[in-house]
């Protein structure tokens, strides 16, 4: 069986993990959240199978599921590149020219807020604020922290990445 | 000897774990024999990375914007030779500033280890909860809060003894403490702060209130955002379950509590208690009408109590010194101390914490340092996207409970976004409504519809395409949505419009009927030229453009073709002789 979208009807997840996070928290009322989170670390995005497996195993409807997933900014329905940009567009980086950085990202990767670079290394994420503020403007590549940044700093960091993937 | 590392996201940020790395290679290279440890913010985040060494006999010696390369100098002169490098020290004003803040909610940041328990107890940590819980009854903790005077942290300002005084009084065996760790509002990081650099004084706080009120669980609601308060928090749970300040019969006494931690998974709206209540239960975020309150029908239909981190982080410090303590400091109707985040355009920015009823001249200037590269203040945005701009016009204004709003601005969770003459006011209430819009639930059609009827027609203006009667629709829009919505997002959405409207109303005229930004940030709003008279022929201009608009050669006058244009301000930026105009 195959559809136009390239599924075959075969399993392409490996669940063994998700498995256990649902038989941890299968029996506690409300850690749908908590579930989503964990199945997001696992495969780094929430594809549709996985949503229905979720789904399934917590006996939520998948509507419900995919409800609850796509009011919240952290879930992602596609995959992301291997180092993902979050771009902190709050207040304080607003003033200090948050916007200029982000043109410098797309001229950069040719990417924009929520795309992929084709090679799979960079996604670009536009949020809300990080919270080191006084270090404007900032962004967050995986677990880093970068502050102060300017264009051609954020290009100096880029090209450093790539040359390390 | 001891040595700290401030290593809160912001030191990191700035390269203090490049800083430590060296340290740490350095101890095991000279086999150094001396305490490392990497401690939470100090506040002065504009100073990061800071490298603070404590001699055995007390001396204090404070390195500032320390490099990998200084680090490395400081383990050789310092460390290994005695000698102190005075150019690495922290100016002497920044020591005086530092000195002439007042801090209990920031008490142990960047002074003791977050991730050791034993060195928060030295400080004097647990006492209070002790205390609250084998000495006094729930009533007399409650009235400690009281006399305090202490109002909620996270912006609405209510009294905490009321809430907790409240939730006391619901019949119920289960309750829940709640802390609202879901800092969002862009701007402010005091909340982060705490929770990486004194997570036990959140915990403290929780369990003096969850004692008082009754609670049998504690959740923290944290933002995933903040994953080093998160791993803070977890060691920090950890840690005092097995010391017995949390679990069952804590002290000794009947007494049960533990807490856990929730992570949030991005949404504003769930700062709001029944929105981050639902979002608890698993659900979306999504508010409810109140009555009834928390406090009666909370989490799973319980009683709920929900206070923000620093509002917590207060209470230990409170029991222990007295209510009076507290109410010594601030002002008539505001007391104690609070936090405010510094950021935008200012000299020192960072975290200060003072008693409430400062001027915001005092706060900025005197504090701040002023303004970056001395240029001329224009506002300071204050309380978020549910706040407002306020002018230079009232920068007297103390800052309290009271003199805040009376500007149309609140307090909020305490952000200062200070802002000079290159910033334009019709821009960040475009900014704003961008955000409200974006983070509204969907839940109510004034607040999901008006907030996007809004932020089309600010967008229009920026854009160069304001028409006659736009300012009228803005308010009449503002005034709806705030009519019309349920919770505190929606009411407030419009009062980043308002209070820009009520201080600078004339800069949407001049938007909207001259086509013109006089901030010059509004970039469909600018024209680019060069000046034949100041141009050096250098070609630096026409190298920055990337949209190859500029025309000519070394030796050559420098032309912009306004078609190809677009405005970015890359040749502005580039030339070294004010040879591009900007009007």
């Amino acid at each position: 069986m195959s559809c136009e979208r390239g599924c075959t009807g075969e399993m392409r997840y490996d669940y063994t993990e998700l498995d256990k996070t649902l038989a941890y928290y299968g029996g506690t009322d409300g850690s749908l959240i908590t579930v989503l989170q964990k199945a997001q670390d696992i495969y780094g995005y929430l594809p549709r199978e996985v949503i229905e497996y979720i789904s399934a195993g917590l006996k939520l409807k998948s509507a419900k599921v995919y409800g609850v997933a796509t009011f919240y900014t952290q879930f992602r329905f596609n995959p992301v590149g291997k180092y993902l940009i979050l771009l902190c567009m709050g207040t304080a980086c607003h003033v200090n020219g948050a916007k200029t950085i982000e043109e410098a990202i797309i001229e950069e990767l040719g990417i924009s807020d929520g795309e992929t670079t084709e090679d799979g290394l960079f996604t670009l994420s536009n949020v809300a604020c990080l919270g080191c503020c006084s270090l404007s403007p900032v962004m967050m590549i995986n677990q880093d922290t970068y502050g102060t940044l300017t264009a051609d700093k954020v290009k100096e960091i880029l090209d450093g990445l790539r040359a390390a993937a | 000897m001891r040595i700290l590392v401030g290593q809160g996201s912001c030191g990191n940020a700035a390269g203090a774990n490049k800083v430590f790395d060296v340290l740490v290679s350095a101890f095991l290279e000279n086999d150094i024999k001396a305490e490392l440890l990497s401690t939470g913010c100090i506040g002065a985040c504009y100073l990061e990375p800071i490298v603070e060494i404590i001699a055995d006999n007390g001396d204090k010696c404070t390195y500032v914007r320390v490099t990998a390369e200084d680090a490395a100098q400081i383990v050789e002169k310092h460390i290994v030779g005695g000698n102190i490098i005075p150019e690495l020290l922290m100016p002497d004003e920044d020591v005086k500033a530092l000195e002439s803040q007042t801090k209990i909610a920031l008490r142990n940041c960047g002074i003791i280890n977050p991730e050791n328990i034993d060195e928060y107890i030295a400080n004097g940590g647990y006492l209070a909860a002790k205390k609250s819980i084998t000495e006094l009854s729930q009533d007399e903790v409650i009235k400690i809060i009281e006399i305090s005077g202490l109002r909620g942290r996270g912006g609405a300002g209510f009294p905490t003894y009321f809430k907790w005084n409240a939730a006391k009084n619901s019949p119920g065996a289960i309750k829940y403490m709640v802390c609202n760790a879901d800092e969002g509002d862009p701007g402010a990081f005091m909340d982060r702060a705490v929770l990486e650099g004194d997570p036990h004084s959140v915990l403290e706080g929780m369990l003096i209130g969850g004692y008082s009120m009754g609670a049998t669980e504690g959740i923290i609601y944290v933002r995933a955002e903040y994953p080093l308060a998160i791993w803070r928090l977890e060691i920090a749970i950890e840690q005092a379950r097995e010391k017995g300040y949390l679990g069952q019969n804590i002290f000794g006494t009947n007494y049960s509590f533990d807490i856990r931690i929730k992570a949030g998974a991005g949404a504003f709206v769930c700062g709001e208690e029944t929105a981050l209540i639902a979002s608890l239960e698993g659900e979306r975020g999504m508010p409810r009408l109140r009555p009834p309150y928390p406090a009666v029908k909370g989490y799973w239909g319980r009683p709920t109590n929900i206070n923000n981190v620093e509002t917590f982080a207060n209470v230990p410090w409170i029991v222990a010194n007295g209510g009076e303590a507290f109410a010594a400091m601030g002002a008539v109707s505001s007391k104690g101390t609070k936090v405010f985040a510094l950021t935008g355009k200012i000299k020192k920015g960072g975290l200060v914490e003072i008693p409430m009823g400062y001027t915001l001249r005092e706060i900025i200037f005197d504090i701040g340092g002023g303004i970056k590269e001395d240029r001329e203040f224009k506002a300071v945005q204050m309380g978020g996207p549910s706040g407002g701009c306020i002018p230079k016009s009232l920068i007297d204004t103390p800052v309290t409970y009271e003199d805040i709003p009376a500007t149309g601005a609140i307090v909020g969770s305490g952000g200062m976004v200070v802002m000079d003459d290159t910033t334009c006011m019709v821009d960040m209430a475009r900014f704003f409504l961008d955000f409200t819009e974006k983070e509204s639930c969907g839940k109510c059609s004034y607040c999901r519809v008006g907030t996007k009827r809004m932020l089309e027609i600010l967008n229009r203006i920026v854009n160069g395409d304001g028409r006659d009667g736009d300012i009228e629709l803005l308010e009449e829009l503002a005034d709806k949505i705030s009519a019309g919505s349920l919770c505190a997002l929606g009411q407030t959405a419009p009062n980043p419009v308002r209070t820009t409207l009520r201080h600078f109303r004339n800069e949407y005229e001049d938007h909207i009927h001259n086509k013109k930004c006089t901030a010059k940030s509004c970039r469909a709003l600018l024209t680019y030229s060069i000046d034949e008279e100041m141009c050096k022929y250098c070609t630096l201009c026409l190298r920055a453009c990337p949209s190859g608009a500029i025309t000519g050669a070394a030796r050559e006058l420098h032309v912009i073709d306004q078609e190809k244009c677009i405005a970015c301000g890359r040749c502005f930026t580039a030339c070294k002789f004010d040879a591009v105009l900007v009007e």
